[in-house]
């Protein structure tokens, strides 16, 4: 085979991934749905060897459909369980498209992932263990459109590539030369492919000069040049097939700009063997492979991460550019109830069985019924608690006016309040007002760990730009509910503003906006609280609640304990 | 599978399993860190390093020939006539998504309905008696199987009342836990069942990232081979494994020791006794390892962040990592 692979990523991605899915795992492609998009999930399919599994997998699966359950139907026919395959299983040796994957549930996601990487499925459900093995690809159909709306970190650190919908045009026409029967002599070749160890050591430097947390983006060039090697029928990875590899898996994952790498803080015990003659210790690796992801990395990223936060350098979001985390939104089972009333509801097939079996032998006695002899007062079906989940957002005043003390007692309150979350599920975001501008310093989550970074990186002082807060937190809020999620603001605050909207200070004017963008936050109808945080409360502040249609508690001396307790019963009513 | 000891670097979380493997009495282990760092790796090949034990054979809950556990109620095997074989230490898998009747146990379906007999299917507490029970994604597992876990993992053993059954049945286990903190944080009663935590991060230098790299891809390209040429190390391994448990029971731990084990946690406030408890156990297995035959300071010292981290109170003004709290306190503590 010595034609040239094609130039285009959507084309070149096409090939690898079904000429090796497992080392690969699976693509996301982020985007609407379009022509474009369905013509690539054809092409990819027509790479594929016939007749491989392809299954459509819709957002709200559930997990009886993903492990497989007990049959119903089947089970009352035969009289003993009958285990039904799920979809996992099925997909063995081919393909499962998540359809608006950004809207997975995590729970289904890390389902899903934790299957890719032991290729075995292990269910227990339902009276039923299995084992068994699967090894299948995954094509992620993200219509995510901002950037909270991402699929789960758990699978997405599962995937090797990226594609954009926008940037397919035109793929289809490299493709055209190239078959199915290409891409598994392709296939045949790989496991004599060569990967000379100077390559992997480019790799690792690269890959520790991007600031990639996880080590799967690694393995994921490794395989990627390796299978480019095998479709060029060369016996060994050559340079160029290291830097497209890099190209195309380094970009999305990178946290932080190679020119800022320093060596990342010493472990806590410093290994006994000093200076070791490590031949990677250069932080800058070859020019060859930066170069190559530095093109391919998008303009608003490289901004993004040239002011990129240094301090976080381990890669706080898990090799992902957006927030990590996102929760579980299905209810949770709370029990099974017996019913007659089935229809719209789930029935709980194994509670209905056992409702039904210590009867059979009496029951059978006076019917000639073949089957299991089921009553109506036999079904049972299960409760779901649905629970709406809630985000809490702190918009805190960080300015001068906020003496240091109290800013540190309200970054104490929010960690307390942060404690209750896990129990609640509850999430909570972080916006910071000071100088002229509001910053999300923290996105929705629930990770301690985050918002420990965050809340000590915050610094205080300068002027109050109260309008700007406002809008932010109505930003964001507006983002919380759109993900089904309710949203609550706590605002803490003297309500004393001096910068305004367009940053020219000024009390009068800058006073008026925070009034006009409390009034715009009213009208959302959120649940909102005002923290008056000054010595000797003022009815500035409670006008402001009042125009917010928010709730307000003064809290002069109030240390960190005291303000989460409060802040906790007054949102929970 | 992937062998134990080719597991490049992070010594903590080895050596975390390692104590756990040889003393029990422990408790559990729990990995929290980063993505793709091997911590489901080094468990699952943690199985296949554990020496055999001796179980009876048709007994459900592998129960020891010895052991008081196993009477006829339990497995209806009359006690003169049982038998007892090599098995393998069960690691069981609790798996994403599981269903509360398969954790616990419960009516045996396919005996209900076909016979009408009412009997016991076990579940995954009596699969995991004697030896370990991991849970991936810990942090994300349910909170009515929270629940379930919390009161058999401090008792050893469990209770099931259902569906007309009522059975009693030993289940005791080390927990492993393993989950990324960015997703969430552990409910406290759940740490706190965890003897040991380990704090586990990407590796920080490039030839630690190659050698992973180059393992990886020699595993994937041909497992067999690549567990042959390992399989001489993990023997090693098993071999200090079964040499400290013999060791264990002899090892002296001196009161100077214990001075010292209580120094550190008062220094460190951390609540009741369960944490000093650990840190001896944790220090004696970890002694029993080196082949030593009594516990010295230096061994406290080793283990104390494993034992400690995670007891610590949260204190919101304090950012510094529980690793570098743990050091801190060591520090003044060993310096007098």
């Amino acid at each position: 085979m010595s034609r040239e692979l094609p130039s285009h990523d959507a084309a070149l991605v096409a090939l690898l991934l079904a000429a090796h899915p497992h080392g690969l795992g699976g693509v996301s492609l982020r985007g609407m749905p379009s022509p474009e998009r369905d013509d690539w999930l054809a092409n990819f399919r027509g790479l594929l060897p016939d007749g491989s599994p392809w299954i459509k997998v819709p957002v709200n699966v559930s997990e009886d459909r993903l492990l497989g359950g007990l049959d119903f139907a089947a089970t009352v026919s035969a009289k003993k369980p009958v285990f039904a395959t799920g979809i996992l299983e099925a997909a063995d040796e081919g393909v499962i498209v998540l359809t608006m994957a950004e809207r997975i549930p995590d729970a289904a996601a890390s389902i899903i992932g934790e299957a890719m990487d032991r290729r075995t499925l292990l269910v227990e459900r339902d009276g039923v263990t299995r084992e068994c093995r699967v090894h299948y690809t995954v094509v992620a159909l993200d219509e995510g459109i901002d950037d909270d709306e991402r699929v789960a970190a758990g699978l997405a650190e599962r995937i090797a590539f990226n594609l954009k919908v926008r940037d397919l045009a035109g793929f289809q026409v490299q493709l055209d030369e190239w078959s199915d029967a290409d891409v598994q002599e392709a296939r045949d070749r790989l496991s004599s492919v060569e990967v000379p160890d100077a390559i992997i050591e480019q790799f690792s430097q690269t890959a520790a000069a991007f600031g990639l947390a996880s080590l799967r983006g690694d393995l994921f060039m490794l395989n990627t040049a390796r299978t480019l090697a095998a479709f060029d029928g060369e016996p060994a990875v050559t340079e160029a097939h290291a830097a497209t590899a890099a190209r195309l898996i380094l970009p999305q994952r990178a946290t932080r700009m190679p020119a800022e790498a320093e060596p990342p803080p010493p472990p806590e015990t410093e290994p006994q063997e000093e200076q070791e003659s490590t031949p990677g210790t250069k932080d800058i690796p070859d020019d060859i492979l930066v170069d190559a992801v530095l093109a391919a990395l998008p303009p608003d990223l490289l901004d993004e991460l040239a002011e990129s936060l240094p301090r976080s350098q381990q890669g706080s979001t898990g090799g992902r550019g957006g927030p990590a985390t996102r929760s579980r939104l299905r209810g949770r089972p709370v029990g099974v109830e017996a019913t007659r009333q089935v229809s719209g509801a789930r029935l709980n097939v194994l509670a209905t069985l056992k409702a039904a079996a210590p009867w059979q032998s009496i029951r059978r006695r006076g019917e000639r019924c073949g089957a299991l002899a089921l009553r109506p007062s036999d079904l049972h079906i299960t409760r779901y608690q649905d629970r709406v989940e809630s985000t809490t957002i702190f918009v805190v005043d960080a300015s001068g006016s906020q003496a240091a003390q109290r800013l540190a007692e309200v970054k104490g309150a929010i960690e307390l309040l942060l404690n209750d979350c896990y129990v609640r599920r509850d999430q909570v975001a972080l916006i910071a007002f000071r100088k002229d501008a509001a910053e999300v310093l923290l996105e929705p989550t629930r990770a301690l760990a985050r918002v420990k970074r965050s809340l000590s990186a915050l610094p205080g002082g300068g002027g109050t730009p109260l309008a700007s807060g406002l809008d932010a937190a109505r930003q964001l809020a507006d983002s919380v509910s759109r993900q089904g999620r309710t949203a609550a603001i706590v605002l803490m605050t003297d309500g004393r503003a001096n910068i305004a909207r367009d940053t020219s200070p000024g009390a009068e004017k800058a006073e008026h906006d925070a009034m006009n963008a409390a009034k715009l936050l009213r009208a959302t109808g959120l649940r909102s609280l005002l923290v008056d945080t000054s010595r000797r409360p003022k009815p500035r502040a409670q006008r402001l609640a009042d125009a917010m249609g928010a709730g307000y508690i003064a809290l002069p001396n109030a240390d960190a304990s005291r303000i989460s307790g409060t802040v906790q019963r007054n949102l929970a009513s | 599978m992937f062998p134990f000891s080719a597991i490049v670097g992070q010594d903590d979380m080895k050596l975390g399993l390692m104590i756990a493997a040889v003393d029990q009495s422990v408790g559990g282990v729990l990995l929290f860190g980063d993505r793709g760092t091997g911590k489901s790796t080094a468990i699952r090949a943690l199985a296949s390093l554990l020496p055999k034990m001796r179980a009876v054979t048709v007994c459900p809950y592998a129960c020891d020939l010895d052991s008081d556990h196993c009477e006829a109620s339990h497995c209806g095997v009359d006690r003169s006539k049982r038998r007892d074989k090599l098995m393998p230490v069960p690691v069981v898998d609790l798996p994403l998504g599981v269903t509360e009747d398969r954790v616990v146990g419960a009516l045996d379906i396919e005996r209900a309905l076909v016979h009408g007999e009412k009997a016991f299917e076990p579940g995954l507490l009596a699969r995991a008696n004697r030896g370990f029970l991991y849970i991936d994604e810990v942090n994300l597992l349910e909170d009515h199987i929270v629940d379930l876990l919390l009161d058999v993992a401090a008792s050893g053993e469990n209770l099931v009342e259902r569906e007309g059954l009522s059975v009693r049945h030993p289940a005791k286990f080390v927990l492993v836990g393993s989950g990324n903190p960015e997703e969430g944080e552990l409910r406290p009663q759940l740490l706190d069942r965890f003897g040991l935590a380990v704090d586990v991060s990407t590796p920080s230098t490039v030839a630690e990232r190659v050698e992973v790299m180059k393992r990886r891809d020699a595993y994937e390209s041909d497992h067999a081979a690549f567990q042959r040429k390992w399989s001489r190390q993990d023997g090693k391994l098993r071999r200090q494994i079964v040499k400290a448990r013999e060791l264990l029971v002899s090892i002296k731990v001196n009161d100077s020791v214990l001075e010292k084990a209580a120094e550190i946690c008062i220094a460190l406030e951390t609540d009741g006794s369960r944490g000093e408890l650990t840190l001896l156990r944790a220090a004696r297995a970890y002694a029993a390892l080196q082949g030593a035959d009594e516990v010295s300071v230096s061994h406290l010292k080793d283990v104390a962040h494993l034992a400690l981290g995670h007891r610590l109170r949260r204190n919101p003004l304090d950012e510094s990592s529980a690793g570098v709290r743990v050091e801190r306190v060591l520090d003044e503590v060993f310096s007098e």
